[in-house]
């Protein structure tokens, strides 16, 4: 990798995504003049001279071999080991979905807290120590909170995190055990946020999804990165992604265009699909009704890691599904847990709430012709299903539980005979 | 009768970086104008050039979303308090 004489590294500004003011790269993450959010623009010339698959593919199998795309002044500092997560091919689950081939990106088990948010904190905290900061924040629904904790446990830096009170109990214990401060604010999660925002105007701390914005959601990018190389240096026709705050859509989105504009992959049209849980789906209600503005919503679903009813990129995420044609939808909580069951029975896959959302969405849009049975598609997991055994556990199944006898055993055995199972 | 906004980072240049700011408007809409008088150039970083509050920009009332209230309809009265807030933020 060539040395960055630039302070910025391959980074030029922090631009506006409405007006294109430009702002130097420090932790902002608000237009002053539209409140337009703030992202980093890129030197590409310098990016494509030094990114060529040669280069990625002689680099260690992390996020960090897309390092040119990844929003850091020098080398990363938090996170060396995050991504590389396994694309699988699912024949299986693509039968049960009736269709001809299909994929599952299995963030599941990225490192080191077992959601796709490892990507996003790993280059959220790399920046912010070349910032300067020595605390970091976040508001999350979980999966955020437990990779911000452990990252700046390992880094050394002091975090707080901000969650509601009702959580999983296992995200809860995931973000407490790194020995970070969990404050559990008795409100959904759009409160929390809300709270956030006025506490990081406030404190000179360095909030993942508030001030650091900008680097933070560019982290996501990784993901499809990955999913580009992993599927042969070609972009899939199809990509089903979960809708929390829209974000991971729109970075997915644009490290297809942007594999494409490096010339890494070969020009090809791809769809990106939304999906949502019904009890909380302002984007795919948004979607379906054909705005391209949503109607903020009070969440109720066992998907709490979604459970974003004021999602900041909706508005963006409708854009990026609107030009590539994609179409969204969303699920109930039963169909949620039949989703979750039915990848880990036929993949062996334990995904969380959200895997089960975006598992129901692809059998509705394979169902429904959105996603035809001929074309190929991606599904994109972001979260293990250890962590929300609440959501399930009352619907997995039950243990037999018996003496430690032989007779007892057959005796099981036989019962399962003649009920044919 | 004083209802209390508080002001937004992106803001404080404009409100000589007061964080809070009285007002004695009956709605959300007169407090935006209200602020304008007082802080011109305030009223058009919050509202697009149809007069709606900007896609991101969220105005609540005692922690409510106005959009769950009557826009800017929405009455004030004395002791509440309204926070202007980026939307882009979370998830």
């Amino acid at each position: 990798m060539e040395k960055h004489e630039k302070p910025g590294g391959f980074m030029k500004a922090l631009k506006c995504r409405e007006c294109g003011r430009e702002y130097p790269l420090t932790a902002n993450h608000v237009c002053e003049y539209d409140f337009g959010p703030l992202e980093v623009a890129y030197d590409y010339d310098r990016i494509k001279a030094s990114m060529t698959r040669a280069a990625i593919e002689s680099r260690p199998q992390t996020m960090w071999r897309f390092r040119e795309l990844l929003p850091v002044a020098a080398e990363p500092t938090v996170g060396l080991e995050v991504g590389g997560t396994p694309l699988i091919r699912a024949d299986r689950l693509a039968k049960r979905l009736g269709i001809k081939e299909l994929w599952i990106k299995n963030d599941a088990v990225n490192y080191p807290t077992l959601s796709f948010k490892d990507r996003v904190v790993s280059v959220a905290l790399s920046r912010a120590r070349e910032l300067g900061f020595t605390t970091v924040a976040c508001a999350s629904t979980g999966n955020l909170a437990n990779s911000v904790a452990a990252n700046a446990a390992a880094a050394g830096l002091k975090a707080f995190v901000f969650i509601p009170s009702d959580l999983e109990q296992g995200k809860v214990v995931n973000s407490l055990i790194y020995g970070a401060e969990v404050i559990g604010i008795r409100g959904h999660y759009d409160e929390v946020n809300r709270l956030c925002a006025e506490i990081a105007g406030k404190y000179p701390w360095a909030f993942v999804n508030v001030n650091m914005r900008p680097y933070y959601a560019e982290g996501s990018k990784s993901m499809g990165l990955e999913i580009v190389e992993q599927f042969g240096w070609r972009v899939p026709q199809h990509t089903v992604v979960p809708m929390a705050s829209g974000s991971l859509l729109t970075k997915v989105y644009k490290s297809y265009q942007e594999a494409i504009k490096l010339g890494l992959a070969p020009e090809s049209k791809f769809k990106v699909h939304g999906a949502q849980a019904t009890g909380c789906s302002p984007i795919s209600a948004a979607q379906k009704a054909g705005l391209d503005f949503f109607k903020p919503v009070k969440p109720n679903t066992i998907a709490k890691s979604l459970a974003i009813g004021t999602p900041a990129d909706g508005f963006y995420a409708l854009r990026v599904m609107k030009e590539t044609d994609g179409a969204a939808e969303d699920v109930s909580d039963d169909q949620i847990r039949e989703g979750i069951k039915l990848l880990a029975e036929s993949e062996g896959i334990f995904a969380e709430t959200a895997g089960g959302v975006t598992v129901g969405v692809a059998r509705k849009l394979i169902a429904s012709g959105a996603i035809p049975a001929d074309d190929s598609a991606v599904l994109c997991i972001t979260g293990n299903g250890l962590k929300t055994l609440d959501a399930v556990a009352a619907h997995a199944g039950f243990t037999r539980e018996i003496k430690p006898s032989l007779r007892e055993f057959e005796a099981i055995l036989t019962q399962e005979e003649k009920v044919g199972v | 009768m004083p209802k209390i906004i508080r002001i937004p980072t992106p803001l404080r240049k404009l409100t000589n970086n007061e964080e809070t700011v009285e007002v004695n408007a009956a709605t959300i809409g007169e407090a935006i104008a209200e602020l304008q008088t007082r802080f011109p150039g305030i009223k058009e970083r919050l509202m697009d050039e149809n007069g709606g509050v900007r896609r991101f920009v969220n105005v609540y009332v005692n922690e409510e979303d106005i959009r769950f209230l009557q826009n800017q309809e929405t009455p004030l009265k004395e002791g509440d308090e309204v926070s202007i807030i980026p939307a882009i933020a979370g998830g």
